[in-house]
């Protein structure tokens, strides 16, 4: 079964919808029509540039191309997961501890899927290696990014208990422990909701997509079950990376609660 | 068991006080007082080793820079003026009182079952006296432990720190706005004026 083609005229039909729910807000005065248009302009741009990149991507197929490709995302869900932090390590921290922590697991795990499981020829091959990767980045990224802040923001918050625990002679890892555990919890929720939800409350959208591609639903159930597994390994060795440099950087080696290392709030 | 070491704090530097010199025999107890922000809470802080500072404190032989920060206070233990309790109930902070402690203080044994969030600030002092002492440590550093309590719970309160005090030679310096506590329990006193600790002499010297 092929593919049934889509072309732009079809997509200015469905674009033209959206310019109508834009209308009705701003007749409704909800104040939403500016940056839905705004949001709906960044998914065609950013989504037509990608497209660009990948078509070129696909037919290099180089391995030092897929490495800058990978390189790129990474360095911007590093950004991104600093942004998204309320009170944020100073001085770098928190973009190398994010960075470095989704590099660990998100690389590792894509890698380790690509060789071992799946076995594209050649293993990097940008098919499979870059939407792979991306899947992988921006759970992790979430998770990493959630983890982070609900760190960082509760040490703030909670000084005055981390100090007495210090107090009473507790190690560093005693005295924070209550709030690494949240934590991670809160970096790792979205996924083990996600996987609790997955096929009852939602079709996973690489699921639905392999399907209107023409893919049998086994195969396709398989690959989305490989997916979200390999997706929570990457979001929980990495929030389990950030957690604990994030966590060790919060106290000097006087094993004394530095939260002059954090960034005010923006 | 008594402690027996003494506690010596050479050239220790924080915040606007010059450095502060000084050594406590076992079971001495020093009385610090001076306005508030004069920087009384963060010499204690510094002794304690929790927050940067200047110089170095000995217990006996023991450098502060050559054991782990959490040794250190283990055994140098601060209890802060206003205590702070991560865990439901009151038991699963001090699991080791001794319930001589907690009768001594006006408590009873229950009060290990009682809930934390309905503690009064009276009851959240003494307790966290209580929860200080309860971890053995070699010396104390306390931080105006009576504020919250009235006079009759401040006697009781004083006189069973005394008794401990003794009992287990612990060094002490012990933070006090109140002239008449201060010459209660204190062995020496030193008032902070301006930038200095300043030797007071009264009728208990």
């Amino acid at each position: 079964m092929g593919v049934i083609d889509l072309a732009w005229w079809q997509l200015a039909l469905a674009a033209m919808m959206v310019v109508a729910l834009a209308g009705c807000t701003v007749l409704a005065r909800l104040e939403m029509g500016r940056s839905l248009l705004v949001a709906a302009a960044r998914t065609v741009i950013q989504l037509s540039l990608v497209g660009l990149v990948l078509e070129a991507l696909f037919s290099s197929a180089r391995l030092y191309w897929v490495a800058l490709m990978a390189l790129g995302m990474l360095l911007i869900a590093g950004r991104e997961v600093m942004a998204r932090q309320k009170r944020r390590l100073i001085g770098g921290w928190a973009f190398g501890i994010g960075t470095l922590a989704m590099f660990l697991s998100s690389f590792t795990v894509t890698v380790l899927t690509l060789t071992v499981i799946i076995g594209p020829d050649p293993w990097y091959r940008p098919q499979y290696a870059i939407p792979l990767l991306g899947m992988m980045l921006g759970n992790t990224m979430t998770g990493v990014a959630l983890a982070l802040d609900r760190l960082t923001d509760t040490a703030w918050r909670q000084r005055a208990v981390i100090e007495n625990r210090l107090m009473l002679g507790q190690g560093w890892q005693e005295a924070i422990g209550d709030i690494r555990r949240e934590a991670m919890r809160s970096g790792m929720m979205p996924m083990i909701n996600a996987m609790a939800a997955a096929g009852v409350v939602s079709l996973p959208g690489m699921m639905t997509g392999q399907m209107l591609a023409g893919s049998s639903p086994a195969l396709a159930v398989k690959y989305q079950i490989l997916v979200m597994f390999t997706i929570t390994l990457g979001t929980g060795f990495g929030t389990l990376a950030a957690v604990a440099a994030g966590s060790r950087r919060l106290f000097d080696g006087r094993e004394r609660l530095r939260l002059d290392r954090l960034s005010p709030p923006r | 068991m008594p402690a027996n070491d003494a506690l010596h704090l050479d050239r220790l530097r924080i915040g606007d006080l010059d450095a502060v010199s000084l050594t406590l025999a076992p079971g001495e107890i020093l009385c610090l007082s001076g306005t508030s922000g004069s920087g009384k809470s963060r010499l204690l802080r510094a002794v304690a080793d929790l927050e940067p500072h200047d110089g170095e404190a000995w217990l006996g032989g023991t450098a502060q820079s050559s054991v782990a920060g959490h040794q250190w206070r283990a055994r140098v233990m601060l209890v802060p003026a206003e205590s702070h309790w991560w865990a439901d109930t009151v038991g699963e902070h001090l699991a080791d009182a001794r319930p001589a402690d907690l009768v001594a203080l006006g408590f009873t044994p229950e009060v290990l079952d009682w809930q934390v969030s309905r503690l009064s600030s009276g009851e959240q002092q003494r307790l966290a006296l209580v929860r200080a002492l309860s971890r053995e440590p070699s010396a104390l550093l306390l931080d105006e432990p009576t504020a919250n309590l009235d006079d009759a719970t401040t006697r009781r309160v004083e006189s069973w720190l005394k008794a401990r005090i003794r009992e287990r030679g612990w060094p002490v310096i012990w933070v006090a706005h109140d002239p008449a506590q201060i010459a209660r329990v204190a062995d020496h006193h030193r008032h902070i004026v301006g930038h200095r600790l300043v030797k007071e002499v009264g009728e208990w010297a």
